[in-house]
């Protein structure tokens, strides 16, 4: 499937989902229109960062670094996770070319 | 009252292990505005003065979110019919919950939605009943329901919600279903919900004049199948399929009291919205007992749970973990006994009956609606 960000774009979460803590199982959740997901430790870590300022490229950087981790091998995880995550619509991408909603 | 058992147990009493419920949906009215020939209401209704009142509700909601309830869907009839709807949605927002708002759009103004905004709701799913005011007013029973509802779409983009649309399709809008996914676009909604009638209580009493034909079942997945390519990225498409035309059941509720359970205007809590169509089932109510122990140890909730309680040709089924048998409530009404293979599964000795009631059903020359109406008088 071909990804639906590119480098540049800034994801972000919309209006509508919600990242917790689900306090009863003790895991970490997405929740969004009529879906919650069960988030494992690198899918917590990612979508901590989306802040709608930063781009994927400037993330994938950052937790490279973190994780001491090459940036390719990162950047092509992020890029997996989110275009699965824009598919179900519960992330959002703006360009930062054009100041619009481009997903 | 009788106590509760001690242990949970399914209807032959082989012992089973309740998981927890995610989700819950708060049926808190049954009135509408609407008529739909296919309600998912019971067709018995409760009335007004039997409904739980919003203190009652935010009990329930404190509960269900301490039991791990992480999603409420608020519904009806109308939601909007309850004065107290924004008092009702603040407490189960206090509770921690997501707060899906499930409305029909009609009798919500502006400035009431504006109030649900403030009071916490995360999310609306709106219906629609054709794509047309002749159609769309028609099927509801509604005249100028159609006009109401696209003003009402209007808002909640305008406000910012996400917006879920849910188009019911039947045999007499089913070629427009293109045309009800292009609407949604239109409308910006996130995700449509294009879900075929389930032939359960009202719906029931309408089969010759909604049940869709075998070619509209075909026509329905593959227009799904290529709107989900062209529209990926912008718009999620859910799909129910017409079960009656399916070669297995689908896995209602996801496996009987495994992650939903239903609390009806009165208070009484299911493991589903149609549960009630099983005439023997008792159900506890949330005035008498707490969420937990209705959830761990009311018989409603254990009767179907596991699989040891399956009959052939379920029990030997490699999969009887997927689909968990199908929908109970539908092996009652075909079958007689809430324990038989869902009829509408290749592998029931039913199936052939079901089928050829379904093709005669969708060949009725039949158009007028029973509407979902309450009894006149109390």
């Amino acid at each position: 499937m071909d990804p639906l960000i590119a480098s540049e774009d800034i994801p972000y979460l919309p209006r509508g989902v919600r990242l917790e803590d689900d306090r009863v199982r003790g895991i970490r959740v997405l929740q969004a229109p009529e879906r919650a997901m069960q988030l494992d430790a690198i899918g917590d870590a990612i979508l901590s960062e989306l802040d709608g300022q930063r781009s994927m490229a400037a993330i994938a950087s950052d937790l490279a670094t973190r994780y001491q981790a090459p940036e390719d091998q990162i950047t092509g995880d992020i890029r997996d996770f989110l275009t699965g995550l824009i598919e179900r619509r519960m992330v959002f991408v703006k360009s930062p070319r054009v100041n619009e909603v481009s997903a | 009252m009788k106590d509760l058992p001690a242990q949970p147990r399914d209807l032959d009493g082989n012992p089973v292990t309740p998981g927890l419920p995610m989700a819950m949906l708060a049926e808190i009215t049954h009135r509408c505005p609407l008529a739909c020939p296919y309600c998912s209401n019971p067709v018995e209704l409760t009335r007004s003065q039997a409904e739980l009142p919003a203190e009652d509700w935010a009990r329930v909601f404190r509960e269900a979110a301490d039991l791990g309830v992480l999603q409420v869907h608020i519904s009806g009839g109308e939601p909007g019919a309850r004065r107290d709807l924004a008092q009702i949605v603040e407490s189960a927002s206090a509770a921690g919950l997501y707060v899906n708002l499930i409305t029909s759009g009609i009798g919500i103004t502006r400035q009431r939605l504006e109030e649900l905004d403030r009071k916490g709701v995360d999310h609306v799913q709106l219906s629609l009943q054709g794509i047309r005011p002749d159609m769309a007013d028609r099927i509801s029973g509604h005249p100028g329901s159609w006009d109401k509802k696209m003003g009402f779409a209007g808002w909640v983009t305008e406000i910012g919600f996400p917006l879920t649309i849910n188009a019911v399709v039947h045999r007499q809008n089913m070629e427009r279903l293109p045309d009800m996914i292009e609407l949604a676009e239109t409308l910006g909604a996130r995700r449509i919900e294009v879900a075929t009638v389930q032939f359960h209580g009202w719906a029931d009493l309408n089969r010759k004049a909604l049940m869709p034909t075998r070619e509209q079942a075909v026509f329905a997945r593959q227009v799904v199948n290529e709107a989900r390519i062209r529209l990926r990225g912008r718009m999620v498409i859910d799909y129910v399929p017409a079960d009656h035309h399916a070669v297995y059941p689908k896995a209602c509720m996801g496996g009987w009291g495994s992650t939903g359970l239903n609390v009806a205007p009165d208070g009484s809590v299911l493991p589903c919205h149609a549960a009630g169509s099983i005439g023997w089932m008792r159900f506890e109510n949330i005035r008498d007992r707490s969420l937990s122990d209705i959830w761990h140890l009311s018989e409603a909730f254990n009767a179907f749970r596991g699989t040891d309680w399956m009959a052939e040709p379920c029990r030997s089924c490699e999969r009887k973990n997927m689909d968990f048998g199908g929908c109970r409530c539908q092996a009652m009404a075909i079958a007689g006994d809430a324990r038989a293979t869902d009829p509408v599964c290749s592998k029931s000795p039913l199936h052939a009956q079901v089928i050829a009631r379904a093709e005669e059903d969708a060949g009725a020359d039949m158009a007028e609606l029973i509407y979902r109406r309450m009894k006149k008088g109390g």
